[in-house]
């Protein structure tokens, strides 16, 4: 849990206090709450398990049960400030859209995955010749929720694609604290047992804002 | 039968009546007007000096005041004693709850039964065509008559639900939170044909008279409660009714005629008969008609979002029930999009039944946990205890 633990520690650190923010895949509320007791965030989530929603709800958190892969588009154009996707990006049948659905309902996106370019990943599956099953993956290929898994490489490619720009990454390894770092690195997709990114609109390469009326994605 | 019209005569028996000076009238979404309005109702648990926990509870087509304790009516205990009750979710040791008969219903409010005071005879068919605004408007001024500014929640389910959204998009400013339970924003054309095909079959039974019934003395029972038959069935699952009867038999073998051979037949019948027992079929007319025209996206040029921009600090929690085919899960999500579309505060939660539309009347411990912990966190933002 402490892997979890500091993936929440760097999303706290990222959201700007007071912000509104919808936590997708939240769970039974947990970084939601922390949200609001440290940084007054106005959170929302949504949570495709009844025992989740119906956990968090006693928590007093507003949370509406839904599906990423579905229910994004309920909610309104530029509704949050940040939309999180923490460990569930890999878990949805259509990253790309969600990802494009978390850039049209919030100005910025926070988004942590487990890296599947990690050593570890690589070694088991080179040297046991079977799906990896790491501290970040732990289950079995037959019974994973995990079914878009990507590398950093593979993520940064996407975002390349879908215009959008790479405000910070951050590394994951052991539980430690969150390390910034570059994610077109060799390096890093080897050593990130996971990785956090913070997004916006906007290709890094253009770093201007978009005019008026101009499309977004 | 003689005890029941004698309990008809007094449908109020241990509710207040809250009584409105002809200078007060309820103004009706139609243009008309009612004077010298009556609202029955009952409250239990107290008034905390704040003035901040007060729960209306706003009950579905045939029920009542009656939301816990023993109605006097049916000898039963409240239809939500369930939910509502010592140690429940709603607690009258927390909150000061308010439940009221809605206008044009049959259990002491003025309704089509009731005697018109110009002409000293009963309404029937001269009483005016309601919604469910008016029923709300009404639920307003009773507030106003008993001094509670402000809800700490509006709850309600099914038609209940109807006026918590109404609530929601006419004074939301009186709203701390709300609580909707398998309702919908809008009714559909499957709702109003099932509606119309209980009217019909109460318009048919000769003893109807055009409404004036009361007149000649007699009641349209039979027609009622084919109604009510129908009703029913779209109240419970297919599942739940093939899990309670099947094909199950009343007697060994067929009678090889249409007597209630099936235990499904006879059930059915027995739910009619006991309904006409203490229902007014001019009640059941007019307020099938409330919910038909209940449109709340259609008031507001089609965009439902529109009729909660009032709304952005109220907190809601939608909840629905997987079997309900009546308002199924999709017309909850519906009112959580446009809550979403308004920027408010929404919980939406679909709990998995077998049990149909009534779940929410029933023993359901998923809702129960839900209300519970949805009032805890909020009481907690009221600052109540």
């Amino acid at each position: 849990m402490s892997a979890q633990r500091e993936d929440f520690r760097e999303i706290l650190r990222l959201v700007r206090p007071g912000a509104r923010a919808l936590d997708i895949g939240c769970g039974e509320g947990d970084l939601l709450a922390l949200l609001a007791r440290e940084k007054q965030v106005d959170g929302r989530g949504l949570e495709i398990s009844q025992a989740g929603v119906a956990a968090a709800l006693a928590r007093g958190l507003a949370v509406v049960q839904g599906d990423a892969d579905r229910d994004l588009a309920d909610y309104p154009d530029d509704a949050f400030d940040y939309a999180i996707l923490s460990q569930t990006l890999q878990t949805v049948r259509d990253p790309k859209a969600v990802l494009e659905e978390l850039m049209r309902i919030a100005r910025h996106a926070i988004v942590s995955f487990p890296n599947f370019g990690h050593w570890r990943v690589r070694w088991s599956l080179l040297v046991g010749g079977r799906m990896p099953a790491t501290r970040a993956l732990p289950s079995a290929w037959w019974e994973t929720p995990n079914i878009h898994l990507c590398t950093l490489l593979d993520f940064t490619d996407l975002i390349d694609q879908l215009d959008l720009r790479i405000d910070a990454a951050s590394a994951l390894i052991r539980g430690k604290p969150a390390r910034p770092m570059k994610p077109g690195l060799a390096l890093e997709n080897l050593r990130a047992e996971a990785a956090i990114f913070l997004l916006s609109r906007g290709s890094s390469s253009a770093h201007a804002e978009p005019g008026p009326g101009e499309k977004l994605l | 039968m003689t005890a029941t019209l004698d309990r008809r005569k007094d449908p109020a028996r241990g509710s207040e009546i809250m009584r409105f000076p002809a200078s007060k009238p309820l103004r009706l979404d139609s243009g008309a007007k009612i004077e010298n309005l009556e609202i029955a109702y009952k409250t239990w648990g107290e008034l905390n000096t704040d003035k901040s926990n007060a729960v209306l509870i706003c009950h579905a087509l045939t029920l009542d005041q009656y939301a816990t304790g023993s109605n006097p009516v049916t000898g039963k205990a409240g239809w939500w004693s369930k939910a509502v009750g010592e140690g429940k979710p709603i607690d009258p040791a927390r909150h000061f709850i308010i439940c009221a008969n809605v206008v044009g219903g049959c259990m002491g409010s003025t309704g089509p039964a009731s005697l018109n005071p110009k002409t000293g005879k009963p309404y029937g068919l001269t009483f005016p065509v309601l919604s469910i605004g008016d029923m709300v408007r009404a639920q307003a001024m009773l507030l106003d008559g008993l001094g509670v500014e402000t809800l700490f929640t509006v709850i309600g389910g099914s038609m209940g639900g109807m006026q918590v959204l109404q609530w929601a998009a006419d004074y939301p400013e009186r709203l701390f939170s709300a609580i909707c339970v398998a309702a919908t924003a809008k009714h559909s054309a499957q709702n109003i044909a099932l509606h119309e095909v209980g009217r019909q079959a109460i318009m048919a039974d000769p003893d109807w008279r055009g409404g004036a019934y009361a007149d000649a003395g007699v009641r349209p029972e039979k027609g009622l409660a084919v109604a009510r038959m129908g009703a029913h069935i779209t109240y419970v699952s297919e599942d739940a009714l093939q899990r309670k009867f099947g094909r199950g038999l009343k007697r060994d073998g067929l009678s090889w005629s249409f007597d209630a051979d099936f235990q499904v037949e006879s059930y059915l019948r027995h739910q009619g008969v006991s309904f006409v027992e203490r229902f007014d079929a001019n009640a059941y007319l007019y307020i099938t008609r409330a919910m038909d025209y209940f449109d709340l996206p259609g008031k507001h040029s089609g965009k439902l979002a529109e009729a909660f921009t009032g709304a952005r600090d109220v907190r809601f929690c939608v909840l629905s029930f997987t079997s309900d085919w009546l308002y199924p899960t999709r017309e909850s999500r519906e009112i959580v999009r446009a809550l979403n579309a308004a920027g408010c505060r929404a919980s939406f939660l679909e709990i998995v039944s077998d049990k149909g539309h009534d779940a929410f009347l029933l023993d359901e411990p998923e809702m129960h946990a839900a209300l519970t912990g949805f009032l805890k966190a909020t009481a907690k933002e009221r600052g109540l205890k």
